[in-house]
């Protein structure tokens, strides 16, 4: 099914139609899945661990393939589109910073990688080291920043490539709540900044309804999507939000669907409107 | 760290020095109040007037065995290290080179060293060899190991960006290796001078080129004991030195970075 304006404004960034995941030694780690990831939205994740959140996160990245059902990005296969120039950047779990490279040598990484030349990857990696408030620790190694300043360092190095797709993978599951809140703020007003499209996975229930525009909720055994629950809140959000009536509606939703998945009595994927 | 109360720098150097002058010390007493003869052991202060009087003869001696020493560990990491770039391209190469590179290891160089020696015409280049045989395995080994431990999220980092197997070399793999390579080093720096003295012994040449290795020889021949001393004092100095100074080059490039040379933080 080629698309008559491939890459155009009709086309979603992702378009995933049946994708299943059986690896070689015979676990099925996620069921056929269909999802889109449109333009500029925060898509979510969110469930337990063991339900193919980072697998379908991998396929998503073209990091693995899909062992049936296709993947589409921006209406064609990723060799194609990755020819036209779109980026991916991804957040790990894990800050995953060169210990040897100051923080700003590290941000710049993907940009040398691509052969970007010298002074514009040295202006870009400074603009994006600007936008997580790390400018002052440039010089620094990674050891010595806390855990959430290496997390913003990892984020800088995501952003310094303008990514049309921003994958991120549980970034802040190994930060203290605090630190964590923070930044969810901090990401949330970058999203919102630089119209950002940004697929997160996580198993909090709070951070997935604080960020997301949408959560697709997963269950496990084999992993799947079971509900798509769009989030109808304005941002710019804050620490109001968090403790408004909306969003403890929204997270005890999320939770009994989490729950119901984890039971196994929702068999097929429901679409859920508020 | 353990304990809290870690030593001072200081009394990190005090603390050996004192021991070292104990001994002496005891050395010196014993040997005086039991009134051993100088040909079974001599005092200590004995082999430090050896090593005063003898010094033109030992200092030559103890050039030419660090020069061995020091080629030998040159040459060792250098193609150690091009023998670790080998292996990482491809698991085959490995798989079918590295039996041999243990061979070199556990085979003892006593063994091979007359081969090497009747072989090689030029003693000085023999014995290069036989100290480059004994010292690259740890080069190899450890080389080989950081450069096929990568952070595996880095790693799919690298792969996300589209690096190319160069970038991912130059940029990752070399840099992530080197702790584990200044490990090798500071092996290897032993046993190159090790190697070197090893291979002397075998191949026991005199004249012009001997090493601290043939004056003990000959020393031990002549019932010289005090000479014999002074040149085992140079050699275990010199094998000292040769470690200071790779952990000081550890250091330097290390320090900023990696947990094993930095000081805890804050």
């Amino acid at each position: 099914m080629p698309d008559p304006v491939n890459g155009g404004v009709a086309a979603p960034v992702v378009a995933i139609a049946g994708a299943e995941k059986v690896y070689p030694n015979g676990t099925r780690a996620l069921a056929p899945v269909d999802l889109e990831v449109r333009r500029g939205e925060f898509l979510t994740l969110l469930g337990p661990s063991g339900c193919g959140k980072t697998t379908l996160l991998n396929l998503v990245a073209g990091l693995i393939a899909p062992s049936a059902g296709t993947l589409r990005w921006w209406g064609g296969d990723l060799s194609a589109t990755g020819g036209q120039g779109r980026q991916f950047a991804f957040v790990f779990q894990a800050p995953t910073l060169m210990p040897w490279a100051r923080v700003a040598a590290n941000v710049r990484l993907p940009l040398d990688l691509a052969g970007i030349e010298r002074a514009a990857a040295t202006r870009g990696a400074a603009a994006a080291l600007d936008l997580v408030g790390l400018t002052e620790f440039a010089q620094h190694y990674p050891r010595e920043l806390s855990g959430g300043m290496q997390m913003r360092a990892s984020i800088a190095r995501a952003l310094a490539t303008s990514p049309d797709l921003l994958l991120m993978d549980e970034p802040f599951g190994a930060l203290d709540e605090f630190t964590r809140q923070r930044l969810d703020i901090e990401l949330a007003t970058l999203w919102a900044a630089r119209s950002l499209t940004v697929v997160f996975v996580t198993h909090s229930i709070y951070e997935a309804v604080f960020l997301s525009t949408r959560v697709a909720v997963m269950g496990p055994r084999p992993g799947r999507v079971v509900a798509d629950v769009p989030i109808d809140e304005p941002f710019p959000r804050g620490d109001a939000f968090r403790v408004s009536t909306a969003f403890a509606r929204y997270c005890q939703r999320l939770s009994a669907l989490v729950a119901e998945a984890g039971a196994g009595t929702l068999r097929d994927p429901a679409i859920v409107t508020p | 760290m353990i304990s809290n109360d870690a030593p001072s720098r200081a009394l990190r150097i005090a603390a050996p020095a004192l021991i070292a002058v104990l001994l002496l010390a005891a050395w010196q007493g014993l040997v005086v109040g039991y009134d051993v003869p100088t040909y079974i052991v001599p005092s200590p202060w004995i082999v430090l007037h050896t090593l005063i009087t003898d010094r033109a003869l030992l200092a030559d001696a103890l050039a030419v065995t660090l020069g061995i020493a020091l080629t030998a560990l040159a040459i060792a990491t250098v193609v150690g290290t091009l023998v670790a770039l080998l292996f990482v391209q491809s698991r085959w190469i490995e798989m079918s080179l590295f039996p041999y590179a243990v061979l070199l290891q556990v085979t003892p160089i006593v063994a091979i060293a007359p081969l090497i020696i009747i072989w090689v015409k030029d003693t000085r280049i023999a014995l290069i060899l036989c100290a480059v045989v004994v010292a690259i395995f740890p080069i190899i080994a450890n080389t080989t190991l950081g450069l096929r431990s990568v952070d595996h999220g880095l790693l799919n980092l690298f792969r996300m960006c589209r690096a190319s197997r160069w970038q991912v070399l130059l940029r990752l793999r070399i840099p992530g290796a080197l702790p584990y390579f200044f490990g090798g080093l500071r092996i290897a720096s032993g046993l190159a001078l090790i190697g070197a003295v090893v291979a002397e012994f075998v191949a026991g040449t005199g004249g012009q080129g001997a090493g601290l290795a043939y004056q003990i020889l000959l020393a031990g021949m002549q019932l010289n004991i005090p000479r014999l001393f002074a040149a085992l004092f140079l050699i275990a100095a010199a094998g000292i030195a040769l470690f200071a100074a790779t952990m000081w080059l550890s250091h330097a490039v290390l320090s900023r970075w990696h947990e094993s040379e930095a000081a805890a933080p804050g």
